[in-house]
């Protein structure tokens, strides 16, 4: 318990704190005005026409909204000192060595995929994903106002990979992982000689695959099968589905790259914690 | 009495020298709210008027203020931080335990400054998440959502690089946990996949940003000069596009 609490009342990780409070508040004011909206449905016109002058309305809101931010601030800025430890040592290595809290979830994902696809790769398409999103997004409702009715799964898309593979997996690293990087329970002691065994396997050697060509072979079999349900998908419900028409083929291929891009982590993380499969497909050049 | 104050009050405003400073006068008017606006350097990236839900914080959450007002607190102890700190493996650390123990508010200022700039990443990323649970990157507004994005990259960025400034163990080791990353880099990063055999630890990716094989004095170099000129010079850009284009299309997201 002892190591929770010191990591609790890190300063540093004082922002992570706030954030257990923030997002669910955040999320609880949204719903209740997506209900509102999804209830009583979308202001009229006449209502939206409804303008006041910025000087001094709006410049009031702001002054006020700056006040109690800065006491805010500076409450925080008496109470609590930024953290400084020893000297920078580089023959020193600390255990558990760990990023900013704000790249905690990315840090998180190296237990389950290599360096190349969670420090990069992934990232990349988070960030590509996120700039594409109001090109992929053609449904025209729910501009301007909460809802959840009008786009539910763009905000189920949206709040999973926020919240949950986000903000979720950022509090795991920051106050779950202890020494090597292994999973303390927070009554847990830390154990540094903590020695975990790795029976972790590949997936073709489940599957009784033992030779390294075949293997291979299979990865990759497996990984294509896996993206190409998004094409499958889109041929089976193309004729049917009006949205997939809308759509259109360029869009579609890049949603569901992204959203199966994205599904993946989970995935590996369940195959990772329940089956204990380490790579999916091991080739020459890489492993996923 | 009252009448000579009024008359001495009349003439210093109605002189030449205060109107050549102020340019309206301050009657409750609505042609003077507009100018009071408009005539504003500070306040003229807002239009005259918005629509009234655009003053509600349950639509706002304000976040978007909030993170320019957290900018500025970072921008302004942060030039005073600059004339107590030195960038170098010999002064950097000493320069910190000096602020913190020998100069008035010395770690007031540095308090304010890195809470400043966790609560900048924080509501940065609500203000993501509200424009994107009200649909407010839709139509007209996508670029913006783009540079919205890129934003939020560069508050990454901002506060990963003022890390290692410090020069402590916390620093040292978050910065070389976050820069080991660029190892990986497919073909640029000596440990990706595809790396020719000519990308080396010596001139990969994560080279460039480290300038040196493991984070070093020339790595506290150049965070510094990122994290105190190149970094913010490109937000400052980047914040002055994004309030242009909030107001270009259209103002404050609604139902339309």
């Amino acid at each position: 318990m002892e190591h929770f609490i010191a990591l609790v009342t890190k300063p540093d990780n004082v922002p992570i704190l706030a954030m257990l409070f923030l997002i669910p508040y955040f999320m609880w004011l949204s719903y209740k005005q997506a209900r509102q909206t999804d209830k009583t449905g979308v202001p009229s016109d006449a209502a939206l026409n409804d303008k006041v002058y910025v000087w001094p309305y709006l410049c009031r809101n702001e002054f006020v909204c700056a006040i109690i931010v800065m006491l805010v601030l500076g409450i925080w800025s008496i109470t609590i000192d930024a953290p400084l430890e020893e000297p920078s040592d580089p023959t020193k290595t600390p255990n558990p060595s760990k990023a900013p809290w704000y790249f905690l979830a990315l840090q998180e994902m190296l237990v389950y995929f290599d360096p190349w696809i969670a420090g990069v790769v992934l990232p990349g398409f988070i960030i590509a994903g996120l700039i594409a999103i109001p090109y992929i997004d053609i449904n025209p409702k729910g501009k301007g106002y909460y809802t959840l009715k009008e786009r539910p799964f763009a905000l189920a898309v949206f709040c999973f990979g926020f919240i949950i593979l986000w903000i979720v997996l950022m509090i795991v690293g920051t106050f779950l992982r202890g020494p090597g990087w292994n999973l303390f329970a927070p009554w847990e002691k830390w154990d540094p000689h903590l020695v975990v065994p790795l029976t972790n396997v590949n997936l073709s050697y489940l599957f009784g695959i033992r030779e390294a060509a075949t293997a291979n072979f299979f990865g990759f079999a497996v990984v294509a099968g896996y993206f190409a349900l998004g094409p499958i998908f889109y041929f089976w419900k193309r004729g049917t589905s009006r949205f997939l028409q809308e759509l259109g083929l360029v869009r579609y291929v890049i949603v569901s790259f992204l959203f199966l891009s994205m599904l993946a982590l989970p995935i590996k993380m369940a195959l990772r914690l329940g089956l204990k499969i380490k790579y999916v497909w091991v080739s020459p050049w890489f492993n996923i | 009495m009252n009448e000579e104050r009024k008359g001495l009050k009349e003439k210093i405003t109605k002189s030449d020298i205060w109107r050549s400073i102020f340019r309206h006068g301050y009657e409750n008017t609505g042609r003077r709210y507009t100018l009071q606006v408009l005539q504003n350097v500070w306040l003229h990236l807002h239009p005259p008027r918005v629509s009234r839900h655009a003053l509600n914080f349950r639509f706002t959450w304000c976040m978007g203020g909030i993170t320019f007002l957290m900018f500025l607190v970072t921008a302004v102890t942060g030039v005073l931080l600059m004339f107590y700190y030195r960038p170098t493996a010999e002064y950097a650390f000493r320069d910190v335990q000096y602020l913190e123990f020998d100069i008035p508010f010395g770690m007031l200022l540095r308090n304010m400054h890195r809470w400043a700039a966790h609560g900048m990443v924080i509501s940065v990323m609500l203000h993501m998440f509200r424009v994107f649970l009200t649909g407010s990157y839709k139509k007209p507004r996508e670029f913006n959502w783009a540079v919205g994005v890129i934003l939020l990259l560069v508050t990454f960025f901002l506060s990963f690089t003022g890390y290692l400034l410090p020069w402590d163990q916390l620093a040292f080791w978050a910065v070389t946990v976050g820069t080991n990353m660029a190892r990986a880099t497919p073909g640029l990063g000596h440990e990706g996949p595809f790396a020719p055999d000519v990308v080396t630890q010596a001139n990969d990716v994560r080279f460039a940003l480290l300038a040196g094989t493991i984070v070093g004095p020339s790595t506290l170099l150049r965070f510094y000069i990122l994290h105190c000129v190149a970094v913010p010079l490109l937000a400052s850009v980047l914040m002055a596009l994004h309030f242009w284009r909030v107001r270009k299309d259209g103002g404050i997201s609604g139902p339309l």
